[in-house]
């Protein structure tokens, strides 16, 4: 997200249906069908080309629109991704109700549903399935050295036949080892005061990780004072969650290096009660228990032998009482 | 590209400075000296009196740098975004003076055709990671902003996380006003650790007065100190200066 002039944002927000946007570079037309969405970056349409339908992004700020732009170049050389919509045209705009140039890109359409409402409709069994093939996007961008940065449910749209998950608005893309570009506090490590805001590959897993909580809690909730139990006190206490709560807490320690890592520890929780009747033990848990049995026991040990020294003591003081007699 | 610093104060207040000098004209001094001036309007409920706003924007247009006026609620987001998008700017200002120098004519980024702007950006982004930061933060403490201060220091924490995310090294400055004894009392010194704040904090009592002119003075001089440290350090040091753009 990023500050726009409030004035010409709301102007930009409220094209009229039919309004025709003329590149000064390149010449090509675009015929506003209907706005698809606005956030703090921009507002973006549907609109006719000669090309069929295309979605144009159009920004009083020129920064953010180049920036996007300049990701988009990139995935678009990563060959067969699901990474963004694909980008078709830059250009400005002369805008005759602000006289000024408004600079906009153009790129596939992308008809889609967003991801919260998907699982609404279809069921809390997809949860797990759009992140499996989110983390597989998210993979890829990570090895060519991104990473998204804004990830969040707003930003993933479910298109297509299989339902696929799609990501969209790069803004907050940002290359690997630098500041995170953009973000929303929601699904930020660094509000949770679970990390730095460095662009690393667990930046965008601890996302995935609170996507996948937000899903089974609709309502948003806020950071109390110890943020990692409040997370965790929540993921056991929900059926579909407490499935995955390993898978989870590591996503949220910043424990995957690799977003293929995720992926497969997932895949093993799904399938974890399928195996033939192993019976379930929470590694951590159980650890932690033994441990406690141990230190009782250790502590019982300790007891003991107090009580036998103080014992002699006491039978030592009357034999010298008796003796002084 | 050589290397240089930023310079920016970020001043939070909720509304009409009432004492001293013109803040705007403070501002444009400010600017005059290479320093960008960023101002956050925090609103409690309803909306901010129309010459609050007016102060606000004109500070801010004065000093060449951005302003906002949000809840305090937003005001974390706020505050790390006006700074980034502040040096966003400043940096713009940065390459597109050395493309005018390179082109000999009046090129900006603007003016360049979409395909080269991709280029320009990179450097302007490059910068914008490894460039040194000095930010001076100007806390406006009168009265009415006592039930908002806690909100402000969680906005600086967080600013301090995003800034120290990049690769440049950053030092803050943290100064309030009215202080106890005089119209500004500085409670942090230049360093790189916005941290050291949470033990400052809290004794801040809150005043009357609004001398929001005379603390923008103050924080522009104070400016001058890390100037003479520095060079102490290093002899061959460039600034961005904002006043030549
Ligand atoms: N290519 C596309 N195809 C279909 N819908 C799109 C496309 N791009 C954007 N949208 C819709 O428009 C909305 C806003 O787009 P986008 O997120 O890029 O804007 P933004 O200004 O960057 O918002 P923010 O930064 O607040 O997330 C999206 O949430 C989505 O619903
Ligand atoms: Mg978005």
């Amino acid at each position: 997200m990023s500050v726009m002039n409030p004035i010409l944002k709301n102007h930009l927000c409220k094209l009229p249906v039919g309004t025709v946007i003329v590149g000064k570079w390149h010449n090509h037309a675009y015929k506003i069908v209907k706005p698809l969405g606005s956030g703090a970056n921009g507002a973006v349409y549907l609109a006719e080309s000669m090309k069929g339908l295309v979605a144009i992004k159009l920004s009083d700020n020129g920064t953010s629109i180049t920036s996007e732009v300049n990701v988009l170049k990139r995935f678009s050389k990563v060959q067969g991704a699901a990474l963004g919509p694909s980008l078709l045209d830059m250009d400005d705009w002369f805008d005759p109700y602000t006289n000024r140039a408004i600079p906009f890109y153009v790129m596939e359409y992308i008809k889609g549903e967003e991801f919260f409402s998907f699982i609404k409709k279809r069921g809390k069994e997809w949860i797990v399935i759009l992140v499996l093939q989110l983390l597989s996007a998210l993979d890829q961008l990570h090895e060519e050295g991104w990473v998204f940065g804004d990830l969040k449910p707003e930003n993933l749209l479910v298109a297509g036949m299989p339902p696929t998950v799609r990501l969209l608005d790069v803004g907050g893309t940002t290359l690997q080892g630098r500041a995170i570009k953009e973000f929303t506090e929601f699904y930020d490590r660094g509000y949770w005061g679970l990390g730095s805001r460095k662009a690393d590959p667990a930046y965008d897993l601890f996302a995935v990780a609170m996507i996948m909580i937000h899903a089974c809690y609709p309502l948003k909730f806020e950071r109390k004072e110890n943020t990692r139990q409040q997370l965790f006190t929540m993921i056991r206490a929900d059926a579909t969650l407490r499935k995955y709560q390993n898978v989870l807490m590591k996503a949220i320690d910043g424990a995957y290096k690799r977003a293929i890592d995720m992926k497969r520890d997932l895949v093993a929780a799904i399938h974890h009660d399928d195996l033939p009747s192993k019976p379930f033990v929470a590694p951590k848990q159980s650890s932690s228990r033994k441990q406690h049995h141990k230190k009782s026991k250790k502590r019982s040990g300790v007891l003991e032998t107090a009580f036998i020294v103080v014992t002699l003591l006491c039978v030592y003081a009357l034999y010298l009482y008796g003796q002084i007699l | 590209m050589r290397k240089g610093t930023l310079r920016q104060i970020l001043l939070i207040t909720d509304g009409c400075s009432n004492h001293g000098e013109d803040p705007i004209a403070m501002a444009a001094l400010a600017k005059e000296q290479g320093i960008t001036v960023n101002v956050i309007g925090v609103l409690d409920q309803d909306t901010m009196d129309e010459n609050g706003l007016r102060e606000i924007e004109g500070i801010a247009m004065a000093g060449g740098g951005i302003s906002q006026v949000v809840y305090a609620k937003q005001l974390s987001q706020t505050v790390q975004m006006v700074t980034r998008k502040a040096m966003t700017q400043t940096l713009q200002g940065v390459v597109n003076r050395e493309l005018k120098q390179i082109l000999g004519s009046n090129v900006s980024m603007e003016d360049l055709p979409p395909e080269k702007r991709g280029e320009v950006m990179e450097i302007v982004d490059e910068l914008g990671e490894t460039v040194e930061l000095e930010v001076l933060i100007l806390v406006d403490t009168s009265g009415s902003m006592k039930t908002k201060l806690p909100t402000v220091k969680e906005a600086l924490f967080d600013l301090s996380l995003s800034l120290n995310a990049r690769m440049g090294d950053n030092l803050f400055s943290v100064f309030v006003f009215p202080g106890k004894h005089e119209d500004v009392e500085k409670v942090l010194d230049w360093t790189p650790k916005l941290e050291a704040l949470s033990s400052v904090f809290p004794k801040l009592t809150s005043g009357g007065l609004t001398p929001t002119g005379p603390a923008l003075r103050r924080a522009v001089s104070h400016f001058q100190k890390t100037r003479s440290l520095r060079s102490l350090i290093v002899r061959d040091e460039s600034y961005f200066e904002e006043s030549s753009m």
